[in-house]
């Protein structure tokens, strides 16, 4: 429960850019965009894995209204990453701005600047170019095996901090821990399982597709306007990329349609800096939906293996997790996702033996890269499915049997320590979990009491009710940095300067709100700014859950700082000591009432009248926990079982988030990662051709739930207060995504007696499972 | 290029057009930027406006088709010292996190509203079905929506 009452925190206040939004005021990259810009397009490759042997562009470069083509020919070939990660990047180097290699359908060839769309495209195809073609691989299996074609034969190719990494083997990543003795533990079991599971193919669809802009500015530097969640590590690696200087590159992020990790990459940016040199003439590329699936980032699919013992008293002897993911063309995120597959779900259970072995491997699909989740949904479909079996093995209830086991407050894990992102962990014991009471308030929710077994239920129509338990983290501790700058204006207004960036989620309302209850205003007295390279402090950007739980101490403490200035300016104005005074309000008053100075006289004292100085400061905070957010997750749904079609009646998340700052921006977080994690669950796929093409890039055949397709939503925030957070805050962005595919895989399980272990739950699959008596094998999709 | 005339946010305007060019792209290269593109395909709505009453997709409408019609896009609708019921219904109930599908949610919505102002719920679920939404689920959205519909009242009494 929250342990203060607060006056700005902790209220449903309107967000602040919301009405500007809702009367579609240009607030965009692409509503910015100025007239004259050149317009980018890239000719995408046909192969999903063939030699660039020639390329002519004379014919293309010869046409009125063309500025310029890059390809690899011309460009400067440096490796780097495009993830969006702090340095030096946990992913390998393994992507040029061009190669003379293609390694997937869509794979950048040549790029084409023009004076309209029309030319640009009519350009494209005056490119002429020669394709070695080489054999593909598009599975996990196939691209392990011995002799299989090698996707990374470049020399240049390499992992940029102390990892395994294999390219000749197409493996970009590798973890293995063990915690105890995982076999001691499976031995001691009196039941033991051992299943695999799939994680298919997903894209983030942000209604706003990728898109970029730059020019140049009159001092020759290169603006970037872009759709980021990650302006500082985009300048960063940029700059790289053309092999210029950090110093030449501002980077402005405007307001984001959408992001849910996909714009945590570097993917148009490269271009759009070097075409801006190339032309000196502002240029503006915006991905179209099809690109956005096939040439932007996706959810890395992922094999796993779950083996779990346990005693006939509930207790958890051993889990053993191995998860492969399919991190397609390169290896973006590749480490950190698959190592967040065991961090952010292995500490939930309390075990002794505990086995993990992480692998990314290359193939010539789609890249995977940060996804909301973050390989928590994937692993979380894996090991809460297995809770189930395993609760029907040992004949315990499952909500029961997770009761039994999960962590509490005072609680630590072993796993917190040994697994990081791509290095070793951080010790930390968990401080605030409420998780008891969601799975309490969950379950009465969705009336888990009046649940019977499959075996009991008949009819052609039967409903089922299933539950998973979900945790991850807030921030990555003793990496990621925020900072935040706070000024004060002279008519009591403050700036709150920013590198958080907000991408959609409400985080400057959010930070905000810490800024105004530190500071004892009200909310619209701070104007925010944020980010933009060259006016706001550094800030790792939006990903890992961190913006609240880690901005929002540098906004806290760099608030403090001004709060201690605007008291020590009133106390020089009402000639008292600071002790003697509060702050209401907008007001410094003496506490005994007699006598009051406004923000406003204060700062104009400050600026004009005497000692003068500008009121303001700047903070910058790591953090040494990631505490937790924890959530328990309800479905209730209706199988049809002449036809297989399976409907989610109910859905119901409780979530502890600690200190809701803003309850009803943090609903709006779980519903709608709920709605993602729903669609994911049963509709949402990619369909590939023999060669690897996707079939299916658009959202007519891409199928993302509607206003019709909505079932009853029910969330219940259950607060907590965790004593390191801003006012008792921890994340609350991505854990609801992790709960529908376990979820309601149980729920149908419960439902009718079949057991999914691949996704989506398609009516056929669920109809072939019936027919073959509860489940059918899978195969990993491609 | 051809000229066009129709009624723009209740002001009579003359265009100078591309043969093949798009609704949208008319819209947005005279700073109605409002009109958002989401895929292009007439499958997200983000580009929703209101011909003559009825909210249509402008990426899948050429130029042409508007001669002679009435279009409203978002920028007719409200502004900051007089926002239409909607927009501020979608701001107050926390319906607007990215809000890049917020635009073309206030157009379909607001075709339904204006015919039918007694909406129900299932009604605004269905109209509201071509507008696809990635943040918020759609809960909060409806919920603004089913607030703007007049509470259902005559017709429904007894």
């Amino acid at each position: 429960m929250s342990k203060r009452k607060f006056s700005v925190v902790n209220q449903p206040l309107r967000k602040i850019d919301a009405m500007s939004l809702a009367l579609g005021k240009p607030s965009y990259v692409g509503d910015l965009k100025p007239a004259d810009a050149l317009v980018i397009k890239m000719l995408g490759s046909p192969h999903a894995h063939a030699r660039i042997t020639s390329i002519d562009v004379s014919a293309a470069e010869a046409m009125p209204g063309v500025k310029a083509v890059l390809h690899h020919g011309n460009v400067p070939r440096i490796v780097h990453t495009t993830a969006g990660q702090g340095y030096p990047e946990p992913s390998p180097y393994d992507t040029f701005m061009f190669d003379n290699k293609v390694r997937f359908v869509g794979d950048r060839v040549a790029a084409v600047a023009a004076e309209s769309e029309k030319i640009a495209k009519a350009a494209l195809k005056a490119i002429r170019v020669e394709y070695e073609v080489l054999e593909p691989v598009f599975r996990i299996q196939d691209a392990m095996k011995d002799g299989a074609p090698v996707i990374h034969d470049e020399p240049e190719a390499k992992a940029v901090i102390p990892v395994p990494y294999d390219k000749d083997r197409n493996m970009a990543a590798k973890v293995d821990m063990e915690i105890g003795d995982f076999e001691r533990g499976m031995a001691e079991a009196d039941e033991t399982i051992d299943y695999p599971f799939y994680n298919h193919y997903a894209q983030h669809c942000p209604i706003e597709p990728h898109v970029s802009m730059a020019w140049l500015d009159r001092e020759d530097r290169i603006i970037i306007t872009t759709s980021t969640q990650v302006p500082f590590h985009c300048r960063r690696i940029v700059a790289q990329t053309l092999g210029i200087p950090v110093q030449r590159i501002r980077v402005i992020k405007p307001r984001i349609g959408g992001g849910f990790g996909a714009k945590q990459e570097i993917i148009l940016e490269d271009v759009v800096a070097m075409m801006a040199l190339r032309t000196r003439r502002p240029v503006y590329w915006e991905y179209t939906r099809e690109e956005e699936f096939v040439a932007a980032r996706t959810r890395h699919p992922m094999l796993m293996r779950l083996r779990m013992g346990a005693k006939r008293d509930g207790t958890i002897t051993a889990v053993g997790l191995d998860a492969t993911s399919n991190t397609g063309w390169n290896g973006s995120q590749g480490l950190t996702v698959v190592c967040n597959s065991g961090s952010k779900m292995l500490p939930l259970y309390k075990c002794d033996h505990i086995h993990f072995l992480g692998m990314a491997v290359y193939t010539n699909l789609p890249a995977g890269g940060a996804y909301r989740g973050y390989g928590a949904t994937q692993s979380a479909f894996a090991y809460e499915s297995a809770m189930d079996e395993m609760a029907e093995k040992i004949g315990m209830d499952p909500l029961e049997f997770r009761s039994r086991n999960h962590i509490r407050s005072g609680d630590t894990s072993p796993v917190f320590r040994a697994l990081g992102e791509g290095r070793e962990g951080v010790d930390q014991a968990i401080t605030s979990c409420e998780l008891a009471r969601c799975i309490k308030a969950g379950a009465k929710a969705i009336g888990w009491r009046k649940r019977k077994p499959h075996t009991e239920k008949t009819g052609r129509y039967r409903r089922g009710i299933g539950m998973a338990c979900l945790m991850q983290g807030s921030a990555i501790p003793e990496i990621d940095m925020g900072a935040a700058t706070l000024k004060m204006n002279e008519d009591g207004s403050f700036n709150l300067l920013m590198g958080a960036t907000d991408l959609g989620t409400g985080s400057d309302t959010v930070l905000a709100q810490i800024a105004a209850e530190q500071l004892g205003t009200r909310l619209d007295k701070i104007i925010v700014y944020s980010s933009d390279t060259d006016m706001t402090p550094f800030d790792v950007g939006a990903y890992a859950s961190s913006t609240t739980y880690l901005s929002g101490q540098a906004v806290l403490d760099v608030a403090r700082k001004v709060r201690k200035q605007i008291l020590q300016v009133g106390a020089d104005m009402l000639d008292c000591s600071v002790r003697e005074l509060t702050i209401a309000d907008g007001v410094v008053m003496r506490k005994d009432g007699s006598e009051q100075v406004t923000f406003s006289e204060i700062a104009l004292h400050s600026m004009y009248s005497a000692n003068q100085f500008q009121i303001g400061d700047i903070s910058s905070k790591i953090v040494h926990h990631s505490p937790p957010p924890f959530a328990a997750h309800f479905a209730d749904v209706e199988v049809d079982t002449m036809t297989g079609q399976v409907r989610v009646i109910k859905y119901v998340a409780a979530a502890d988030c600690g200190t809701p700052i803003h309850p009803r921006l943090a609903e709006g977080q779980v519903e709608g990662a709920v709605m993602n994690g729903i669609c994911y669950a049963l509709t949402e796929e990619y369909l590939f051709n023999p060669q690897g093409r996707m079939t299916n890039g658009n959202f007519g055949d891409y199928k993302l739930y509607t206003t019709s397709d909505l079932p009853e939503m029910e969330t219940i925030l259950v607060p907590s207060y965790e004593k390191t957070g801003p006012y008792g805050a921890k994340s609350i962005a991505e854990i609801g995504i992790n709960g529908p595919l376990p979820a309601i895989a149980n729920a149908i399980y419960n439902a009718c007696g079949v057991r999914l272990r691949s996704g989506p739950f398609t009516a056929e699959k669920i109809w072939r499972s019936l027919q073959a008596g509860g489940e059918i094998p899978f195969e990993e999709g491609h | 290029m051809k000229e066009i005339t129709f009624t723009l946010n209740g002001e009579v305007r003359t265009f100078r057009i591309e043969p093949d060019e798009t609704l949208i792209d008319l819209l947005r290269r005279n700073q109605l930027t409002g009109t958002k593109r989401g895929c292009d395909t007439g499958m997200c709505g983000s580009c929703a406006v209101i011909m003559d009453g009825r909210a249509v997709n402008a990426c899948i409408l050429y130029a042409f088709q508007v001669e002679g019609r009435t279009i409203e896009t978002i920028e007719g609708v409200g502004d900051f010292d007089r926002p239409h019921p909607l927009q501020t219904a979608l701001a107050d109930a926390g319906a607007v996190q990215c809000g890049f599908c917020t635009p073309g949610m206030v157009m379909t919505a607001k075709a339904l509203l204006d015919q039918q102002p007694n909406a129900t719920e299932t009604e605004i679920k269905k109209h509201l079905d071509g507008n696809l939404c990635r943040c918020t689920g759609y809960v909060k959205i409806l919920d603004a929506v089913i607030q703007c519909a007049a509470p259902g009242t005559e017709e429904e009494a007894s």
